[in-house]
């Protein structure tokens, strides 16, 4: 019980200290969870980013959950992720009873006017993040065309071009290693 | 209160929730496309908030969950669509920890993330495109019938102000190029708003 309490509340404080989300949070997870109450150790931290990484959702959630359960079962799993999301839940509550009258002031426009196009700069560079981890070859650079023109020119949904995306991944990888068979075994 | 938008919104999140591999800004184009279409946001309100939610803490996903939530429905809104987001991760992940290990290594595993990484890329650029041409245009834009005047020069200029800084200094805090960029935008629109 008391383990559970102690994990909510390193979540709460690494939820409300991680500004730009996901991997930000990483060193914080750290710190606090392999250094100072070791309770998970560096191997157990290595699985929990590469478990978080590659299932759906947030990186920062699921990171939470992971952690959570490793250490303290569904319920440790169910209050780390409380936890991780309450700061920003709260927080952008008390933003949303200001918004709309904070964007009507003419300098506030003014201001947004630019930020608009400042954070186009910043999804260009997720953009380019995203890129460097992802595969280098034809078949990735191909995928990324299809993407482009699926979802651009033909106005295909988005899940659907994902589940395209996974399945082509999945053939890709399949006939790719059985041909390193082939080869080992010719 | 609306109960039926309510729960439109809790199955449109909880689909973002799922279909979201990579996180952060990989949420973006299910997000341009799934709740503009609903119309809960415009694409210059994604703008904004995404400014918002880079200068506060927390995860972009659960942020924007939350923002949309509240406008559309109050605190009530806000709290099922946050909680609806991060439902379909919290099963995945539980399930995961408690009857795969070594999860991540799995070939099939690798192999679809293989594949949902670059599809990911080709998404992002699109929006990139489109927000783009949706900022350099003004509302009388028509192909058909160009001229200059629909073109905003000064949205070029900042774009490529912001670029300049951000390959320059890589290490830079995103609030401080939103901070800059907001300065600029008072500069262009405001001060020298006359010029243009």
């Amino acid at each position: 019980m008391k383990k559970i309490l102690n994990l909510f509340y390193t979540f709460l404080k690494i939820g409300a200290f991680t500004f730009g989300g996901g991997l930000a949070m990483l060193p914080l997870i750290h710190r606090e969870l392999v250094e100072n109450k070791k309770w998970i150790s560096d191997k157990d931290m290595l699985e929990m980013i590469a478990v978080a990484e590659s299932t759906p959702g947030v990186i920062a959630v699921n990171s939470a959950t992971y952690v959570g359960y490793v250490i303290a079962g569904f319920w440790g799993a169910l209050f780390s992720t409380l936890g991780v999301i309450l700061p920003s839940l709260i927080i952008i509550i008390t933003i949303s009873f200001f918004y709309d009258k904070f964007l009507a002031i003419k300098t506030v426009e003014y201001i947004f006017n630019g930020i608009r196009a400042g954070v186009v700069v910043l999804i260009l560079n997720g953009v380019l993040r995203l890129f460097k981890v992802s595969p280098k070859n034809i078949f990735s650079y191909v995928l990324i065309v299809l993407a482009l023109i699926l979802s651009l020119l033909l106005g295909l949904g988005t899940i659907y071009i994902i589940i395209i995306g996974a399945f082509l991944g999945m053939l890709y990888s399949t006939y790719t290693l059985s041909e390193v068979e082939y080869y080992e075994y010719s | 209160m609306n109960i039926l938008n309510l729960l439109l919104m809790m199955w449109t999140f909880f689909k973002i929730g799922l279909f979201t591999i990579g996180g952060g800004y990989a949420m973006i184009p299910m997000i341009e496309e799934q709740a503009i279409a609903h119309g809960w946001i415009t694409e210059l309100e994604l703008l904004d908030f995404l400014a918002v939610s880079e200068s506060t803490p927390g995860p972009f996903a659960v942020n924007i969950a939350t923002f949309i939530g509240f406008s559309q429905e109050g605190i009530i809104g806000a709290i099922f669509t946050t909680i609806a987001v991060i439902t379909p991760s919290f099963i995945i992940i539980l399930l995961i920890a408690k009857f795969l290990t070594s999860f991540a290594d799995n070939k099939t595993v690798q192999g679809i993330l293989s594949g949902i990484k670059p599809i990911v890329v080709g998404l992002l650029i699109g929006v990139v495109l489109n927000l783009i041409f949706k900022g350099i245009t003004t509302d009388s834009f028509d192909i058909n019938n160009f001229s200059l005047q629909q073109i905003d020069f000064r949205v070029i200029i900042i774009i490529v102000i912001i670029l300049t800084i951000s390959r320059i200094f890589k290490k830079i805090n995103p609030i401080f190029l939103i901070l800059i960029s907001g300065a600029l935008g008072y500069l262009f629109y405001g001060l020298l708003g006359f010029m243009f």
